[in-house]
């Protein structure tokens, strides 16, 4: 439930206006803060948005359905392929369209890499904003080979526009599945290593423990998803509860935390990436090789989809993502919604966690909560 | 937990709930007035176990002179999802706010306001600027704003274009007329 922060008299010479952003701080995208303090202390926040508004909804009303899937993917930067998947979902679902089994599992290969390549920039992002900036070079490296991968089976690096309705763009390349065994390992290995630089460092321990805690109370009233909600004890995850792709055919476990505070958060997407190469490998091994990867598509360019609504969900790393389509009967989209889980965690719950924390903790916290402001704008 | 239709039934001896259609085995839709809405949602919430807003957004039908609000809820334990539908006039649009039943719920209500030019009376900061800073049109996301019209009204064209239309535009970057001059080279 709504509660506002207590009010604060500027004129009282105690209280010291500082804006934090929009510049990149840290990982967080442009978004800014309106910090109110008094002496080092946060006493109220309010989060502006707006930087990186292209009206991306507005603008898939005016074109075809096939037109939309080059721009939906530029929603969230460091994560767009989930943006192709749930627009293909949801497409396809009013479309009556069911894609291939070698596809689905391509797509999920294709979606399980991206949410390592989205936590290693995490993880980066993590360590810079409590000063361990090794850390986020070794971690932005090890992206960059997960984002050669991309390049070599996509033909881009990060907007890779290959899920389309109906299937994927193409096969896998010649010998792909040894580079990605080769990547996943190297991944691996560099995880060990963050985990003792950074998980045991008495410095990132001190600080982070304890800060940003969220009381389970306000897991549902604020909307809160995803690792932010597993690190308050809540064993939640779309992959497990309502399984789509070939999810329900992977063997991964649901990381859960109690102590709900930055350092739990951290632990939390620390061992999903374990999980995350688990299901890779699964993926790479049990792939069906040969098959077809598109379904039989109707003339695109003159693409009619039945009247009809639905919304399709994914997990990704911030949460719950979501696809709203309303159709109606026409070559357009009637109605599009992008549900983003920044919206809730950097608005919503940003403004109330960031009362009482110290200025200097202010970077990591925002990091902790994995936002991303281009899902909030859209 | 019951299925998701015989609670809507159930629910329907005391308000009135339409237009049911079950569109997957997770996701249903249904209608209800817009004087029974926020109490429903409390219900839903409270007794049903449909703790989760997901979203809360708007369809304009301008064909019909209507806004369409979609609530989005989940219920994790059924692990099933309702979309709550509620016409509002198109011309003069308000919606109690659901600020007191979900924090984030005045974050999209402000964003409705901006967008739609919906009020929803009481709702926090509600009038403050979201993305958009010094808009002075019609609220952008209504089907009467025209994107296009408003473009070129407010900003000036690429030298050397000699059509707006892009597709135009591209015709004579991708079709050049044939001659059978010998190429320059280049530019």
């Amino acid at each position: 439930m709504f509660e506002p922060n207590p009010p604060v008299d500027l004129s009282s010479g105690k209280y010291l206006k500082l804006w934090q952003g929009p510049q990149h701080p840290g990982i967080t995208g442009n978004m800014s803060l309106e910090l109110t303090t008094c002496g080092d202390e946060v006493v109220d926040c309010k989060t502006h948005v707006g930087y990186l508004h292209r009206g991306f909804e507005k603008l898939m009303e005016r074109r075809t359905f096939i037109q939309n899937f080059p721009i939906v993917c530029r929603i969230a930067v460091p994560e767009p392929t989930f943006n192709e998947y749930l627009y293909a979902a949801v497409v396809e679902e009013l479309a009556g369209i069911q894609s291939p089994e070698r596809a689905e599992w391509i797509r999920t290969l294709n979606l399980e890499l991206m949410r390592l390549a989205s936590y290693l920039m995490w993880l980066g992002g993590i360590g810079a904003a409590f000063g361990q900036s090794t850390v986020y070079q070794w971690t932005v490296t090890h992206r960059d080979y997960i984002l050669d991968l991309f390049e070599e089976m996509t033909g881009a690096r990060v907007y890779h526009m290959y899920i389309v309705p109906g299937g994927v763009r193409g096969r896998l390349p010649e010998g792909f599945e040894g580079r990605c065994h080769e990547v996943l390992n190297r991944v691996e290995k560099l995880l060990r290593d963050v985990e003792k630089v950074l998980f045991n460092n008495v410095v990132f321990k001190a600080r982070t423990k304890g800060l940003g805690h969220i009381p389970r109370e306000m897991v549902d009233p604020y909307g809160i998803t995803g690792p932010n909600q597993r690190a308050a004890g809540f064993a939640r995850d779309l992959r497990k509860d309502a399984p789509y792709l070939v999810y329900d055919q992977l063997e991964f476990d649901l990381i859960t935390a109690t102590e709900s505070d930055t350092y739990a958060r951290a632990w939390v997407r620390y061992q999903e990436m374990h999980q995350g190469i688990r299901m890779l490998r699964q993926c790479l091994d049990r792939m069906p090789k040969d098959g077809p990867f598109q379904a039989r598509m109707p003339n695109v360019l003159h693409w009619q989809v039945p009247a009809g609504e639905t919304y399709a969900k994914a997990e990704c790393t911030r949460g719950e993502y979501g696809y709203y389509l309303v159709t109606d009967g026409s070559e357009y989209v009637r109605r599009v919604h992008v549900r983003g889980p920044s919206y809730t965690h950097a608005i919503a719950l940003m403004e109330k966690l960031a009362v009482g924390t110290n200025i200097a903790d202010i970077a990591g916290l925002m990091v902790s909560l994995h936002t991303y402001p281009p899902e909030i704008e859209r | 937990m019951a299925n998701p239709i015989e609670l809507l039934q159930r629910f329907g001896k005391n308000f009135a709930i339409s237009e049911i259609h079950e569109q997957k085995a997770d996701l249903t839709f249904f209608k209800v007035p817009k004087e029974q809405a926020v109490r429903l949602l409390r219900e839903l919430r409270d007794d049903a176990g449909y703790t989760h807003l997901a979203f809360l957004t708007n369809i304009d039908w301008i064909e019909k002179g209507i806004f369409t609000l979609t609530y989005m809820l989940h219920n994790y334990d059924a692990r099933h999802s309702l979309g709550m539908h509620v016409d509002l006039e198109r011309d003069n649009a308000e919606m109690q706010s659901i600020h007191g039943l979900w924090a984030q719920a005045a974050t999209y209500q402000r964003e409705l306001r901006e967008m739609y030019g919906i009020r929803f009376p009481g709702s926090p900061r509600l009038d403050e600027d979201f993305c958009l800073e010094g808009w002075d049109q019609i609220p952008p996301m209504r089907k009467e704003f025209d994107t296009a019209a408003f473009s070129l009204e407010r900003f000036y064209s690429r030298e050397g274009r000699g059509t707006e239309d892009p597709r135009e535009h591209m015709k004579g970057l991708l079709y050049p007329t044939h001659t059978d001059e010998p190429s320059s080279g280049g530019q």
